[in-house]
């Protein structure tokens, strides 16, 4: 039991991890990016950027169905939305306004009362010492299928009541934002 | 290199605390939604880390309910950008303060 301890809690190794500081380091990076641009154009193309690189290390630990579920969502559908809404608001462009509130500095400084509990966290905390399964993600029973069909198998079996939950949630979305977009144009005078 | 937990938990933390900050300091309206998409998708790294990490499919499921999500948030809130905009012709958040204190 304590032979697994020095192998278990290590994700990665060797190129691929590597490859998985190559993509947090872009992430983090283009992240910053959407928090400081300007122009609501350049911050959507950054954090398109951002969830492909996010999605890339997702498939790094061998989640490839959520990773492709990223791609798929939020670059394919939420950030298609996003453009068409800031090409609808079509914003001029007002040179001189800033793009920050004037509190800026103060919202740093509380930013740091978080640092504090998580590197704490971080330097205490044991996570249970589990002995790795590399076939896990791709485990139904005893059988070895692919990662999507491990997760398919999961969520209908075992999350079958938040699932359908999920698409009352979505019915709910839908039925709001068909309300909100609609309400001032029936005022038009 | 060998990447443990810690090091998606670090990743995972900075994108939340960036995302937190353009919540909390930007004035565009649209800007702001795409932070909290930021955040999610820090809340994803950290599910699908600790799934490996305790060799268990239940944070990978999990976070398909977080994107669920954060779909429907960004509907909602799109939607909510375009009533905004009808109305003050701006969507500088720090104008829609009609019900300040």
């Amino acid at each position: 039991m304590t032979g697994s301890v020095a192998t278990g809690g290590v994700l990665l190794t060797g190129g691929a991890g590597w490859a998985f500081a190559v993509f947090a380091v872009l992430a983090l990076a283009m992240a910053v990016a959407v928090v400081v641009a300007k122009n609501p154009v350049h911050s959507a193309l950054f954090l398109l950027a951002s969830f492909l690189l996010v999605a890339c290390l997702f498939i790094l630990v061998q989640a490839e169905f959520v990773g492709a579920v990223q791609i798929l969502v939020y670059a394919g559908g939420i950030m298609v939305l996003f453009l068409f809404v800031i090409m609808l608001v079509h914003q001029r462009m007002v040179v001189g306004v800033k793009a920050f509130q004037h509190q800026w500095d103060l919202a740093l400084l509380f930013l740091l009362v978080f640092l504090v509990p998580f590197l704490y966290i971080l330097g205490t905390e044991k996570f249970p010492d589990i002995a790795q399964n590399p076939d896990a993600f791709r485990m139904i029973g005893t059988r070895v299928v692919g990662n999507t069909q491990a997760v398919a198998w999961s969520l209908y079996r075992d999350y079958l009541l938040p699932f359908e939950v999920a698409s009352v949630f979505l019915l709910v979305a839908m039925i709001g934002a068909v309300v909100l977009g609609k309400r001032s144009a029936e005022k038009v005078d | 290199m060998t990447v443990t937990i810690n090091h998606f938990l670090i990743v995972s933390f900075l994108l939340f605390t960036i995302g937190l900050f353009g919540v909390l300091v930007r004035r565009n309206f649209l800007t702001v939604l795409m932070s909290v998409e930021l955040m999610m998708n820090a809340v994803n790294l950290n599910l699908v880390a600790f799934s490996k990490r305790l060799s268990s499919l239940t944070g990978q499921v999990f976070s398909v309910f977080v994107i669920t999500i954060a779909a429907g948030e960004a509907a909602i809130g799109l939607a909510l950008t375009i009533s905004l905009f009808r109305q003050r012709k701006t969507l500088n958040i720090e104008e829609a303060d009609t019900m300040q204190g």
